[in-house]
């Protein structure tokens, strides 16, 4: 009997260990990548795709080699990935910031007045759908250099996502707030620093995250007429027609950039105070 | 109808000492409906909505008055005038003789749906509003008020939890913390209770009648409960039900203080005063009822 239980027992924790969603998740995960992988692997070695797809092994290869050989530098067309993806983030860093910088204070501005709001939002909705790179001839006359229009499209990209939530998130505090700082007789400036901008919070960083998000895709796509970064590797690699090297920044980017979303889902967290 | 403790209609001022704190003097609210060429084409206009008609009431100070009334009789909306949050269309309301038109921390006020800053903890939702209000006190003191007020509606221990982390319960007492911290002269409460379930209620008002016996500070309360009204009110204002609600009578409650629930429900005028809200809410939430179908 005893041992009847204990088998019971064992196949029960064995099942719980299977009826955990993210271990099946993660097997199922693992066993695509595999399958991928080997059909990836076998496809190129039997020819089966276009001519010159390489293997998967070899492009895991080059994959080790770039992360294990990030920082060298032999003349503009010849550098580690490290340096790219720093040029990259460089671009970003200062085009986003400069973006949020005027995003931010504008939103709240326009959020706060609702006729304000209602007036500028067409504005907003009309440029927010237009493709940053539409911008790229006209930041390439005005400026005439290419390091700043860079910079220029990525901020031009990243204000509309953060402006707009912005604005939304300031025009729409809940009322019982701003009632409470009425019956206490609060200044106007105090309740716009203690109460707007903090109910506001988690609609500025959603739109923070969104304009990120742009940003990431906007500036490869950049990069590609600019020279040097991430983008410009990957069109340098299609001048030597070397697709595993592609292959190997693609990833890169999509990490890099799961990354940055990342630490974005960590603010929203941080900002929700018990609100999903 | 002819007891001691009822005045009929709606010129209800009763001169006890002459003490009148608050006075509301034929107070209408009219909400205007949309008019207008524009939203005549666009199929959205509507004629005016009167919540509240001719409202007369004086208040003494020291005194807990509840206003009880069928839903959507503009109880809110008198509440909200008191307030200063809304503004009456016609009428005034005078507080100490001065005509009041906006709000101030004169009035301290409690939320139905507490509305606690979610981003400030316990601690500071208090300090907020103790900063707000006396943004000249040494901040010793402002901390000192703080640590009684919390203490006061008993959630010490809690001071550093965001109200998310707390119980609706517990959240109405930080809100009732926060209206007690600013020592406002009068009191307004909007259905305090009304999000709350039975037991948590009934914890909640034992706690208001302590705190009131230990502040007696004059207080307005909203409210849909009959025992709830009963246990705290020295007055209870009867609304008619909406458009154009108006006072139908206001009892007074004669239980002694302190009170407690069962010393209350024993006392001999407990059941008539009762009966009476009863028949009262009775016949107002019927009429409301048959105006919606006539």
């Amino acid at each position: 009997m005893t041992v009847v239980r204990e088998s019971l027992i064992k196949n029960s924790k064995k099942e719980k260990l299977l009826d955990n969603e993210n271990i099946r998740a993660l097997l199922l995960f693992l066993l695509s990548l595999g399958i991928f992988l080997l059909f990836w692997e076998m496809g190129a070695k039997l020819k089966l795709f276009s001519k010159g797809m390489p293997t998967a092994s070899l492009t895991i290869k080059e994959l080790w080699y770039w992360v294990t050989h990030p920082f060298y530098k032999n003349g503009p067309n010849d550098m580690g990935i490290g340096w790219n993806l720093l040029i990259s983030l460089r671009r970003v860093a200062i085009g986003y910031t400069l973006a949020s910088l005027i995003a931010v204070p504008l939103g709240i501005l326009v959020g706060i007045s609702k006729v304000a709001f209602k007036a500028f939002n067409p504005y907003f909705q009309l440029l927010k759908p237009v493709s940053p790179l539409a911008w790229l001839p006209l930041g390439l006359y005005i400026f005439r250099d290419s390091e700043l229009t860079g910079i220029f499209i990525i901020t031009i990209a990243s204000i509309w996502p953060t402006l707009t939530n912005t604005a939304f998130g300031v025009a729409n505090v809940d009322s019982s707030y701003l009632n409470v700082s009425k019956t206490l007789g609060a200044s106007r400036w105090r309740t716009i620093f203690r109460v707007i901008i903090p109910a506001a919070l988690p609609n500025i960083i959603s739109g923070l995250r969104i304009s990120m998000g742009i940003s990431w895709l906007v500036i490869v796509a950049a990069e590609m007429l600019l020279g040097t970064g991430l983008g410009y590797f990957i069109w340098n690699e299609w001048n030597n027609l070397y697709i595993p090297n592609i292959l190997v920044a693609i990833f890169i980017i999509g990490i890099v950039g799961i990354i940055l979303d990342q630490i974005f889902a960590y603010l929203e967290k941080l900002v929700s105070f018990g609100k999903s | 109808m002819s007891s001691s403790y009822l005045s009929k209609k709606s010129t209800v001022t009763i001169d006890r000492v002459n003490d009148t704190q608050i006075s509301l003097r034929h107070i209408s609210k009219i909400f205007p409906g949309r008019k207008g060429w524009l939203n005549k084409i666009t199929g959205q206009a509507s004629s005016d909505f009167v919540a509240i008609e001719d409202i007369n009431l004086d208040i003494e100070h020291n005194t807990f008055v509840s206003i009880i009334g069928p839903s959507g009789c503009g109880k809110s909306t008198l509440l909200d005038i008191i307030a200063g949050l809304s503004t009456a269309t016609a009428g005034e309301v005078l507080i100490n003789g001065q005509v009041v038109d906006k709000p101030g921390p004169d009035r301290g006020m409690v939320f139905q749906n507490y509305a606690l800053m979610p981003w400030m903890t316990v601690q500071g939702n208090i300090k907020f509003a103790v900063e707000t209000v006396f943004p000249k006190m040494p901040a010793k003191q402002q901390q000192r008020v703080i640590k009684e007020n919390i203490q006061l509606v008993g959630l010490t221990g809690a001071e550093n939890k965001h109200p998310h982390e707390l119980s609706g319960g517990m959240r109405q007492r930080v809100g009732i913390a926060r209206a007690l911290a600013i020592n406002p002269q009068i009191l307004l409460m909007d259905e305090p209770f009304g999000a709350l379930d039975a037991l948590t209620r009934g914890f909640l008002q034992d706690e208001i009648e302590r705190i009131w016996e230990q502040q007696r500070k004059t207080a307005i309360m909203i409210t849909h409960s009959i025992e709830e009204a009963l246990l705290l009110s020295d007055r209870i204002v009867m609304m008619t039900k909406g458009p154009a609600a108006r006072i139908d009578e206001v009892l007074e409650v004669p239980f002694p203080r302190p009170r407690d629930r069962t010393t209350v429900e024993s006392h001999p005028d407990y059941l008539k005063l009762k009966q009476e809200m009863e028949d009262h809410l009775y016949r107002e939430t019927r009429a409301v009822e048959a105006a919606r179908i006539g």
